[in-house]
């Protein structure tokens, strides 16, 4: 017996919310806010993942993929730029990043 | 029965960790707890049919990118205790903001149905008698083959862009410099002395030596 799609609707959605209470509470720390941006991209993959399965539509699997792929390569450049403001400034305060307000 | 107790409980572990993960007071702990939401995430694509994506999502994000985040938490000397003041004055608003979406996202799930047409509209129906891998494969490589090519070279940027951002010259290291080294003469370095007999021969002075450097 198969789980229906709205568990997993369910589940994804808990998921995207949590991630966007995390960007809104930790507004200072800039790596739980990627790390929240991550939860988000979590639960779309688990929704189109739970569409796939449930319709038999490989294209949800392979959108996924996609989905992965530039969450993969979005964190790595994040953090990169990450290292370097660090090593710059000594600090990663969200408020702090204030040089290009013109 | 016993898939929807596993769906059940790697449901919970998945939410509870992602809560830890937003709420946690060590950023290491945060990303540990991110390791275990991605673990529970795969075994519920595994629940969903999707072999190949489960363990993807635990080779390439538990091993890759939650290392690449523990990797830069560690490595920064950051106080994260003054990162986390503002949790208790951001949090009722991130809360309000995350009940709204979440009743905002009910109400489509309270009216969404399947049309009565969408299992014609199926794009590529998932074969019978292949596993997930060769069946992903077989899109991967010919209908989408552009598309998977392209998200190949966005990698390729975003490993060339993360080298080229961290990467440091330190002007005191000591390189190797072939195009002096090929265009070095013989007559620039090798001083030839004639030495009178008895008389020794004189150093060259401060000067010649510096450049013949």
């Amino acid at each position: 017996m198969p789980i229906p799609v709205s568990a997993y609707l369910l589940v994804s959605g808990l998921l995207l919310v949590i991630g966007v209470f995390g960007i809104f509470s930790n507004r200072k720390n800039i790596i739980v806010i990627m790390m929240s941006i991550e939860l988000i991209l979590l639960a779309a993959n688990l929704n189109f993942v739970a569409f796939s399965g449930a319709l038999h539509d490989m294209v949800g699997q392979v959108f996924t993929m996609f989905v992965l792929t530039v969450a993969a390569a979005e964190s790595a450049i994040g953090l990169a730029i990450l290292v370097i403001y660090f090593r710059n400034r000594g600090s990663i305060e969200v408020e702090d990043v204030t040089l290009m307000k013109g | 029965m016993i898939v929807q107790i596993v769906f059940a409980l790697v449901s919970l572990v998945l939410l509870a960790s992602a809560v830890t993960v937003v709420s946690a007071r060590n950023p290491v702990h945060a990303v540990l707890f991110l390791i275990l939401a991605f673990v529970s995430a795969s075994v519920l694509f595994l629940l969903a049919g999707a072999e190949f994506l489960a363990f993807i999502l635990a080779i390439v994000y538990v091993g890759a990118v939650a290392v690449l985040f523990l990797f830069v938490v560690m490595m920064l000397d950051v106080d994260f205790a003054a990162l986390k003041e503002g949790f208790q004055r951001y949090a009722p608003v991130g809360a309000l903001v995350g009940i709204v979406l979440f009743g905002e996202l009910g109400l489509v799930a309270l009216t969404w149905h399947s049309v009565s047409g969408a299992e014609i509209a199926i794009a590529y129906p998932m074969p019978a008698g292949t596993t997930n891998a060769v069946a992903l494969g077989s899109l991967l490589y010919t209908a989408y083959l552009p598309l998977f090519q392209l998200s190949g070279v966005i990698l390729l940027v975003a490993m060339i862009g993360a080298i080229v951002l961290t990467h440091r010259d330190r002007p005191r290291a000591k390189r190797q410099s072939l195009g002096r080294q090929h265009a070095r003469m013989p007559a620039e370095t090798l001083h030839i002395v004639k030495a009178e007999l008895g008389a020794g021969a004189a150093i060259p002075s401060a000067k010649t030596q510096k450049e013949t450097l």
